[in-house]
């Protein structure tokens, strides 16, 4: 299991950067979207992963047992999916707006913010 | 010290916003309501920075969960001393927004905005906590990217474009760092990760996380070579929007850097030499890059990355009398930056153009003004008894007593292309005869103001500048805090005890 | 998609899914649930409704904008993580009412907290599908 997530998270650092190095702006958005699911499955990972023992205090007991599931982690993913779902919803309004306003996809030619006023 | 009044800051920006978006219709309310509202917060800022002063660090566990199992906030002079920087940069841009700000653009809850982007700022400065420093973070970039963006313009969108990739990837980045630094220690508290990096053995990895972390912030905060976003961005929105950013968002980027590489990460020669060669390039790249601009607010932009260097520098100098200094410049440039954007917008009210080569003639038309203009431009520079001066002179000093001369050498460069860039810009603006401007119909020259907005464009760089003023004049005052900030930077050992307990 | 069998169901599903969501909302604090995505559900239940009869429609149907859940959810989202610093906690510690009340369980600040996220959840995700549509 780890070794699988270690490569879906390789490979979408990789897609998502590899994204962002075009000059489409849509394809700008989809590598950061990669890259931000890649960032989310590093915390799962990183946070050990453990089957099936939830980190729940039985009746009968005082503390939680030797190895259970660490729930930080999952609390983290999902606020940085929460704020992430935002940023896109911005970011891709933006580029719409963009195309609207620019009417071009290409990044090489928004250079209107280097012309010497 | 257990205090659950130090969120109060963060608490009433969230309020001061509600209340504006109730009022959304009604543009005058709102300017009321912002202009109150950043007054009371600018009361409660200074309070709590004469307690933190007097009573030492006061903390909040958000929610009665203890450090390090809950989200801590920490209020110690540092954290109280720019939460006050970012209420009196607040209320003087909300003030200049009365006198500035389009109706168009308050119609789209500029003012609301404006006021969640403090309470991320606030809150920034504030935490305790490194995730939840990360979801502040969040909660600027997404406030500043609708205030970059709103208008609509196409300079502002194109502008907006660059500026809000970067942040998104420095947001990934400084994810990123906190899932390996996460994965490292199994902990997000800063005063408990300060403990927990110290005890692993594999430095390498603590490394490779800490220049993740310097990569993240080094975005945020616009060093070399990332900081080409920052002048293709900072001069499209309105100047009071510009104002605010480049006061305030760079500066979270270095408080976080200055935290997180004296309590988690201390730098090893490695490290401090990788942000000495930053600092040093970026001082560099700043100052030759607003030397062959000719748009004023432009020059400001790399101005911002030139400094940006010096607190860098202090930071890899890394002795108290540098950091005191890294912490006196910070003090000095939020206000004198936030001042200068200010300025620049009150130039364009005049003359209709942000173009050094068709300004002119500013002296001989508005002496009075100009004089009022030259107090923050020659703070900037840092003539004694400026507010310039004293924290470039700590840093000297500091990188003197390390024997670091490259690090000497190069902030007096600095400040000699500093006073160069702004000799340049007062003879160009001030002096020189500027060619007859022809009149042009979209913009409300300030003549057209009505005399209130005329006296809150005048009135809160007049405020700024007393200040500006105050921290030169004052510098004793302003000089003990910074060093016993940096004291307790270097020696996070009451810092760790006040989250910890024991 | 305007179907005649879309648009009937919509009509049937609107106030089903929004009783569906405040029940995940109010079993949110110990089982699966919660305001974030009981929030979602209620959004997705009117934005169904818009789909089948255009935006127009919904939006006579909500009677207020939607925009204007945002500040009212937010205030109550504050108003209940503040309301400890009354009593010298911490800010957004748990306060809870004594007696359980019937069908929904013990009331505390929690509640309140999750049913102002609710109401956030539902203006914004309202407000960009409305934004996002309407500029097409």
């Amino acid at each position: 299991m780890e070794i699988l997530l270690v490569i879906i998270i390789g490979l979408l650092y990789a897609a998502g950067i590899y994204m962002m190095l075009r000059r489409s702006l849509v394809k700008l958005i989809i590598g950061l979207i990669l890259l931000g699911n890649g960032a989310n499955l590093l915390i799962f990972l990183l946070g050990k992963i453990v089957k099936g023992k939830p980190p729940i205090i039985g009746a009968s007991e005082k503390m939680l047992g030797e190895i259970y599931a660490d729930p930080v982690p999952q609390a983290l993913i999902l606020t940085a999916i929460v704020i992430s779902f935002g940023l896109q919803a911005f970011a891709i309004i933006l580029i719409k707006r963009a195309y609207k306003v620019v009417k071009t996809d290409d990044l090489d030619e928004m250079n209107a913010t280097d012309e010497d006023l | 010290m257990n205090n659950p009044y130090i969120v109060l800051p963060v608490i009433l920006q969230l309020f001061i916003a509600i209340l504006l978006m109730f009022s959304w219709s009604s543009k005058n309310i709102q300017k009321l309501i912002s202009v109150t509202g950043s007054l009371i917060a600018l009361v409660i800022s200074l309070l709590l920075l004469i307690k933190v002063d007097n009573e030492g660090i006061q903390i909040m566990q958000a929610g009665g969960w203890e450090a390090p199992f809950g989200i801590t906030f920490v209020a110690d002079t540092f954290s109280a001393l720019l939460v006050l920087l970012t209420a009196i940069a607040g209320l003087a841009v909300s003030v200049y927004s009365v006198g500035s700000v389009r109706n168009a653009r308050i119609k789209f809850g500029y003012f609301p905005i404006f006021h969640l982007l403090i309470m991320g700022l606030s809150g920034a400065f504030l935490t305790g906590d490194i995730f939840n420093l990360y979801v502040w973070f969040e909660i600027i970039i997404i406030s500043s990217f609708v205030l970059l963006t709103l208008g609509g313009e196409k300079a502002q969108i194109e502008g907006a474009i660059k500026y809000v990739t970067m942040n998104l990837l420095a947001s990934v980045i400084f994810l990123t760092a906190i899932a390996i630094l996460y994965g490292l220690t199994g902990s997000l508290n800063m005063a408990d990760l300060s403990l927990r990096v110290a005890e692993i053995e594999n430095r390498g990895l603590v490394n490779v996380t800490a220049i993740l972390f310097l990569v993240g912030f080094g975005i945020k905060s616009a060093v070399f070579p990332l900081y080409f976003w920052l002048p293709a961005s900072y001069h499209t929105p309105p100047p009071a929007i510009s104002a605010i950013f480049g006061g305030l968002l760079t500066k979270v980027g270095v408080y976080a850097m200055l935290r997180v590489f004296t309590l988690i990460f201390i730098p090893d020669t490695f490290l401090s030499t990788v942000i000495m060669v930053i600092a040093i390039f970026t001082i560099l790249s700043g100052g030759i890059g607003a030397l062959i601009q000719n748009n004023i607010r432009k020059v400001f932009s790399y101005l911002i990355i030139c400094h940006i260097g010096f607190m860098l520098a202090g930071l890899g100098v890394y002795s108290t009398l540098a950091i005191a200094g890294a912490i006196f410049y910070l003090v000095h440039d939020i206000i004198v930056k936030t001042n200068l954007f200010m300025v620049s917008g009150l130039i364009f009210k005049f003359k209709g153009t942000y173009s050094m080569r068709l300004l002119g003639g500013f002296y001989k038309e508005h002496p009075k003004m100009s004089l009022l203009m030259a107090i923050p431009l020659f703070s900037l520079v840092g003539i004694p008894p400026l507010s310039g001066f004293w924290g470039k002179l700590l840093m000297i000093q500091g990188a003197i007593d390390q024997s670091n001369m490259l690090v000497v050498f190069f902030i007096i460069l600095g400040s000699f292309l500093t006073l160069f860039i702004i000799a340049r810009l007062w003879s160009e603006v001030f002096w020189k005869d500027g060619p007859e401007l022809p009149e042009k119909k979209h913009i409300k020259y300030y003549n057209a103001l009505k005399p209130l907005k005329r006296k809150a464009m005048v009135g809160s760089i007049v405020f700024l500048s007393l200040i500006s003023l105050g921290i030169g004049f004052g510098a004793e005052w302003v000089m003990r805090l910074s060093i016993k900030i940096a004291e307790n930077l270097m020696d996070p050992t009451l810092y760790i005890q006040a989250v910890l307990g024991n | 998609m305007k179907t005649i069998i879309f648009k009937t169901a919509s009509v049937y599903l609107l106030p089903l899914l929004l009783l569906f969501s405040i029940f995940i909302l109010l079993r949110g604090h110990y089982l699966p649930g919660g305001g974030f995505v009981g929030g979602l559900m209620a959004s997705i239940a009117f934005v169904i409704h818009s789909f089948a009869n255009g935006i127009e429609k919904t939006k006579n149907i909500m009677s207020i904008h939607p925009g204007f859940l945002m500040p009212v959810g937010l205030l109550l989202a504050l108003a209940s993580g503040a309301l400890p610093l009354f009593f010298g906690e911490s800010f957004m510690t748990g306060l809870w009412m004594e007696n359980a009340v019937p069908v929904i369980g013990s009331v505390g600040t929690a509640l309140f907290f999750d049913t102002g996220v609710y109401l956030v959840v539902i203006g914004v995700t309202l407000t960009i599908i409305f934004t996002i549509s309407e500029g097409l």
